[in-house]
């Protein structure tokens, strides 16, 4: 996380654009903006501007935003709302659907089931996010007008409207995410269903359900946990394309209205808190490593 | 001593020649090799050929003829009083600009844009993991930073290094290239960290081969088939990451043609004239498409142990 800090601090330090003067405005004096540029610390050395930040980071304050006029930290408790909505849902609709699929494929290997799955996880991965998101927009929500276009309506304001504006979106960025999970779990099945143990459990009657949850899927579990939580860079590289595709007000957007503002202090909170979380829940992942398999310790 | 060296070098390109050999046979138990070569190639031949394909000028702005569906057909009066028709195959976007044109000539910027982040990213990350694996007191500052830069999401990385310059092509090819590096390092490292215990590596130290001649001569062959396959799907990782940072409107200057920056155009309109995010969804679509198949052929082919799994 350290190296995230200094990597997040130095790159939006770079920048070309100089944020006093985008703050001060157009028709500001070069008196105004050296005033601010002052007030922000943005006139003394780096190496202290980054003490600073960073010791303001751990209490909590990312500054405030140049662009929207507010204290980040408040915007980001905001704009989270949707996003984590977003991920949640995904994630669950992920999982649900890509490990079945996986099981099966496995299951049946090499036969037009396994093939369509496959074929069908390559696909996955290759049509971008937004593309998938208007075939989907223009299907269900155009044509057939099943569900709301774009837009979001937060939970408080009546659940139906929350639901119905998260299917599309969710649809949208689970396709990726279960492309990467149904082929993981597929090679990871196909590693154990040879195993000894497999047989000992088929030859003393037990029935394929139990033998292929409990012997198989439980021993093939690690890898597919792992790639779960790894797939959370590529869902949080979808949630920034997404919101944008369906206009949701959500932290994916704020990133990228913040870039193109220019708006540093944004940035630098937003990246930094979507790599926390990435890195939090590749911990947990770990942890639970020592739960699905007693052998591995730390 | 002599002849050991030469023999643990005749085993060396022995297995290099087996990959090659496989290679050639396994081209037709691939179907998917096939299929996506021939996708691609069609792609860079859509690329190179796009100014004889019956294209206009892709920026050519045209505000009497705006928004039009595809097949729109139009007469122009020529100079000379002749008139001629024109065939608008994909419609025109809000400025009437020619969506045909600019799908055409959008991949190229896709085609350029992976082949050379992939190149860039193979060959840095190739270097410095080769160093990395063999040199134990460099690999583990080089690995935390590896490390950092891979807890940042690759997009959210590029997004954020976009922002430092100019919007242009030089910046999105490093944007993307710099979130890339580290997988690749990671691979090559895990690579030369194995091959640096097989007997042949030790026999050559053993003779006293020096550190750039063993890394050069021995390890680097024998990571190229790896590599090559994530180059490959480092190529259409690029090509996609380059779309959504022209869609979102950070990546390439919005009037270059590239797919990305024509839906990003036709986004306001989508609802009226879903055209100008089809078309180009799709020519992405496949290109990515053929990329990742031509890869993950590959992968099967130069790796036989994986070929069983996956």
């Amino acid at each position: 996380m350290g190296v995230v800090a200094v990597v997040v601090f130095l790159l939006l330090r770079l920048t070309a654009g100089d944020p006093a003067a985008i703050i001060a405005g157009d028709n500001a004096t070069t008196q105004q903006v050296a005033e601010i540029r002052v007030r922000l610390g943005l006139d003394r050395p780096i190496a202290q501007q980054f003490a600073i930040w960073l010791g303001n980071v751990l209490r909590g304050d990312f500054g405030e935003s140049f662009f929207f006029k507010k204290k980040v930290a408040d915007l980001i408790l905001e704009r989270l709302e949707p996003t984590l909505a977003l991920s949640v849902c995904t994630v669950v609709l992920a999982v649900v659907v890509a490990v079945p699929l996986g099981v099966i494929a496995a299951y049946r290997r090499a036969t037009w089931i396994d093939r369509g799955v496959m074929a069908l996880s390559v696909l996955g991965f290759s049509v971008p996010v937004f593309v998938t998101g208007y075939a989907l927009v223009y299907l269900f929500a155009i044509q057939l007008a099943w569900l709301p276009v774009q837009g979001y309506q937060r939970l408080h304001e009546g659940l139906g409207g929350f639901v119905t504006h998260l299917i599309l979106p969710s649809l949208t960025l689970a396709a990726i995410y279960v492309a990467l999970i149904a082929r993981i779990t597929r090679a990871s099945m196909l590693e154990v269903l040879d195993a000894d143990h497999v047989r000992t459990a088929r030859a003393k009657g037990l029935a394929e359900m139990p033998v292929l949850l409990r012997h198989v899927l439980r021993n093939a579990a690690v890898p597919i946990v792992t790639v779960i939580g790894l797939g959370v860079a590529l869902l949080i590289g979808g949630v920034v394309v997404t919101e944008s595709v369906y206009s949701i007000p959500g932290l994916g957007r704020l990133t990228v209205d913040a870039v193109l503002a220019r708006d540093f202090p944004t940035v630098q909170a937003v990246i930094l808190l979507f790599s926390l979380v990435y890195v939090l829940i590749n911990l947990v992942v770990d942890l639970t490593y020592t739960v699905l398999d007693p052998r591995i310790r730390y | 001593m002599k002849a050991v060296a030469d023999r643990a070098l005749a085993i060396d390109f022995g297995a290099e020649a087996a990959v090659r050999v496989g290679g050639a046979r396994g081209l037709a138990r691939h179907p998917s090799v096939a299929l996506g070569a021939a996708i691609l190639a069609l792609v860079v031949a859509i690329g190179l050929l796009a100014p004889w394909l019956g294209t206009r000028d892709p920026g050519q702005i045209d505000p009497v003829f705006r928004n039009r569906r595809p097949g729109a057909e139009r007469v122009v009066r020529n100079a000379d009083g002749s008139e001629a028709k024109r065939t608008y195959w994909m419609g025109t976007d809000s400025l009437g600009r020619d969506v045909y044109s600019r799908v055409l000539y959008g991949a190229r910027v896709s085609l350029v844009v992976g082949v050379t982040v992939a190149l860039i990213s193979a060959t840095v990350g190739l270097a410095i993991g080769l160093l990395a694996g063999y040199l134990r007191w460099l690999d583990a500052i080089v690995m935390r930073v590896m490390d950092g830069l891979m807890s940042i999401p690759a997009i959210l990385l590029a997004i954020g290094l976009v922002s430092l310059s100019r919007a242009g092509l030089r910046t999105v090819v490093l944007a993307i290239v710099i979130p890339e590096v580290p997988r690749v390092v990671r691979l090559v490292r895990s690579v030369v960290l194995s091959l640096r215990e097989e007997p042949y590596v030790e026999a050559a130290v053993a003779l006293g081969a020096r550190t750039p001649v063993l890394l050069m001569r021995h390890v680097l062959p024998n990571t190229l088939a790896p590599l090559i396959v994530q180059a490959t799907f480092v190529c259409a990782s690029a090509i996609l990451v380059e779309a959504i940072l022209s869609f979102l409107g950070v990546g390439i200057p919005p009037e270059t043609p590239t797919w990305g920056n024509i839906m990003a155009e036709g986004r306001a309109l989508f609802r009226v004239f879903p055209h100008n995010i089809l078309f180009p969804g799709v020519f992405l679509a496949a290109t990515v498409l053929a990329v990742n198949m031509l890869g993950d052929g590959l992968r099967d082919m130069l790796d036989p142990r994986i070929r069983k799994r996956l």
